[in-house]
């Protein structure tokens, strides 16, 4: 499917700068409306939701939301012209996802949808509730006094029902969130989530910066995803700056972003191996993540890639000797999890554990519109580098790895099989590299120009809108994480589980509270 | 499990030398576990606290428990609350959404107690600076005693950061 088949938008739809194919149309409330009914049923995607306040220029509130549809991406403009009463039809009756999208864009604007849960979501108290940050006339800079508010979890009650509440600080070296159990004796009958505590005022920031520094605070939305998201913000930046980027900065931003995929999969491989108490799988994918790093300081000059990809193109170019030396260290990460993989898939005790835990359904998890890696274990068959391939996806062929059965077990396999493969990619592109220009110089964008970068990072699909302001201003920037799709399938991966295997269901999904947060 | 051993013996031990605070040379295990037995009479306990960060120092935290870096080998531990710690190790600018969690969590420290900033939103804000959701460095909140800039700082650096705030400040009592 394409936004081609949506015909009573023909004619209105045009094109929208991306790194991908995406349409763009400008709708009313019930366009707005009809649209995500008709995408719904006809397996389009919640991708993002964000707003912008546009009252110093035409006197509008605006709200855009990006679905991801089988063949393209696209983005419909609803103009709200009430500025007094700000309201929107609420996407989330259709699309269960959208629910903390609107309740965030409300405490940032002060534009809530038609949808009812009046809670906050990104605010607990850290500024006034009749302060909306991210209107234009709202200083960023200025501080308020953080007061305590209550957050009314729904009670789960019945005999032997009891709560157990934590968080924000977690027992581990882990980011803070909040969870409430209801469990009867070990059983979880309920899980809420309340997420926010990271939030940092990003959008906000991101206005206060210049375009070419923006990739900066793109790669530290959530410290494990920084090749994605910084190569997400630069795609947008050339996208509207109509820059393109060298074909061999395109070969090494592919390989970083390999490379950030390969680390966090052996990483969490490790973890997950310990949450079900076999140390032995720490100690060993730990230290070839740590060989894996100590490669990119080699070759890319650093661990985490948070500065490698700046706008037009990489910073360094590969050393003389970094095909070799990666051929070797990719022999050897592929040699140790082969062998690690056969020991994980005949250690009965871990295999006991990892069977199904926290199974998501693939129904369900069609239905909450799952992302990226933790869709792709409950069947949902999305990967970017497949359905859209941008520069140099369209040329690597990348293959999709899906699985069904949900579970744990369902999520490590996917993480194994993705490892092989990303293996494959970094050694095809390998095959490419040459002495060429690495970098390229990108104008200033016209004031007012829109465009998106989208980038399959590891978690899954990442989004970077960005709309120019004057003399290379940054005039809004939305920044989105497939953790606020996922977050969810959690509270149902959990239910009729033990409170003793959450870390461990927890670890599977592993999820970003930073990148929700923003 | 014979390929469980054999993956074992294969890959041999790997825990690398201890780095001094600063200079390149390197310390025996023996000596720091000599120096924290006669600073705080047991192996040091660390407690973690993520303020606002973006995960990226966690990750490096994280890397000191893998074998070349093996800190509990070393005697110092990170434990799960706050209440058996010696040490805070706190990261990410102060969110304003975990600036009373962070308070509680100081408090909650027994004294004697020290804290170290890791990175640089820790040290100063850093790419996120001060803002209506942003308090920016750990100082700004609660006394910090050392910090260890970079971003992510590699995880020698924050092992430098421990052993430097352990060896310069005799914990008092």
């Amino acid at each position: 499917m394409t936004y081609m088949s949506l015909i009573f938008l023909e004619g209105t739809i045009r094109q929208l700068p991306s790194n991908i194919s995406c349409g763009y149309a400008k709708v009313g409330a019930a366009q707005w409306q009809r649209a995500t009914e008709e995408l719904c049923v006809s397996g389009g995607r919640l991708f993002t939701l964000w707003g912008a306040d546009d009252r110093d220029r035409d006197g509008r509130f605006r709200i855009y939301a990006a679905y991801l549809l089988p063949e393209d991406v696209l983005v419909l403009e609803h103009e709200i012209e009430d500025i007094v009463n700000p309201i929107y039809p609420s996407l989330t009756p259709m699309f269960p996802s959208a629910l903390r999208l609107e309740r965030a864009m409300r405490d940032l604007f002060g534009v809530p949808s038609t949808e009812l849960d009046e809670r906050g979501w990104l605010r607990h108290g850290g500024w006034p509730e009749t302060i909306f940050p991210l209107r234009r006339d709202i200083d960023g800079k200025q501080q308020y006094p953080v007061t305590s508010e209550a957050y009314p979890f729904l009670q789960v009650e019945g005999d032997g029902v009891h709560e157990i509440p934590v968080g924000p600080v977690h027992a581990g070296t882990i980011e803070p969130g909040h969870f409430r159990f209801s469990v009867v004796g070990e059983k979880v009958l309920r899980l809420e989530e309340r997420l926010g505590y990271t939030h940092k005022g990003v959008s906000k920031r991101f206005e206060e910066m210049p375009q070419n520094e923006g990739h900066r605070l793109a790669a530290r939305l959530s410290g494990d995803s920084a090749v994605a998201f910084s190569w997400a913000y630069c795609a947008a930046l050339e996208a509207i700056t109509r820059t393109a980027c060298p074909p061999q900065a395109a070969n090494l931003r592919a390989l970083a972003l390999e490379h950030e995929r390969l680390a966090n999969h052996l990483g969490d491989l490790g973890a997950l191996g310990n949450d079900a108490g076999f140390a032995f799988g720490l100690t060993q994918f730990s230290r070839l993540k740590e060989d894996l790093l100590r490669t990119n300081v080699a070759v890319f000059g650093a661990r985490y890639l948070m500065d490698y990809i700046v706008p037009g193109g990489v910073a360094l170019d590969l050393p003389q000797d970094a095909p070799r030396l990666l051929r070797g260290e990719y022999l050897a990460l592929e040699q140790a999890v082969t062998n690690l993989r056969s020991i994980y898939d005949e250690h009965g005790g871990l295999q006991d554990r990892f069977r199904e835990a926290g199974r998501l359904e693939p129904e369900l998890a069609e239905k909450l519109g799952a992302m990226g890696l933790a869709g792709r274990a409950s069947g949902v068959s999305c990967d970017l580098r497949v359905d859209h391939p941008w520069p140099p996806y369209d040329r690597l062929k990348a293959k999709l790895v899906t699985h069904t059965s949900g579970d744990v077990a369902a999520r490590v396999q996917v993480r194994f099989d993705e490892f092989t493969e990303s293996l494959r990619l970094c050694r095809t592109l390998l095959e490419d590299f040459a002495s060429e220009p690495i970098q390229t110089e990108v104008p200033f964008a016209e004031s007012g120009r829109l465009g998106i970068g989208v980038i399959e990072g590891w978690r899954g699909p990442v989004m970077i809108a960005l709309e120019a302001g004057p003399d290379g201003t940054v005039r809004r920037c939305h920044a989105h994480d497939p953790s606020w799709q996922n977050w969810p399938l959690l509270e149902y991966a959990i239910l009729g589980n033990i409170v003793p295997d959450f870390p461990l269901i927890n670890k599977s999904f592993n999820l970003s509270y930073s990148g929700q947060d923003g | 499990m014979l390929d469980v051993l054999s993956t074992m013996l294969r890959t041999g031990i790997l825990t690398e030398p201890l780095p001094t605070c600063g200079d390149a040379s390197s310390v025996a295990v023996e000596t720091l576990q000599k120096d924290l037995w006669n600073i705080v009479g047991r192996a040091l306990c660390i407690r973690h606290v993520d303020a606002g960060s973006c995960n990226g120092c966690e990750l490096e935290i994280q890397a000191l428990n893998n074998p070349y870096y093996n800190l509990e080998g070393a005697g110092v531990k990170f434990v799960a609350s706050p209440r058996h710690a010696d040490v805070l190790l706190v990261t990410g600018p102060v969110s304003v959404n975990m600036e009373e969690a962070l308070r509680r969590t100081y408090d909650a420290v027994p004294d004697p107690k020290l804290v170290i900033a890791v990175g640089d939103c820790g040290a100063c804000g850093g790419v996120f600076g001060e803002g209506y959701a942003s308090r920016g460095s750990i100082a700004n909140i609660i006394p910090v005693h050392h910090t260890v800039p970079g971003c992510p700082p590699s995880p020698a650096a924050i092992l430098g950061g421990i052993l430097a705030t352990v060896r310069s400040t005799a914990i008092p009592g």
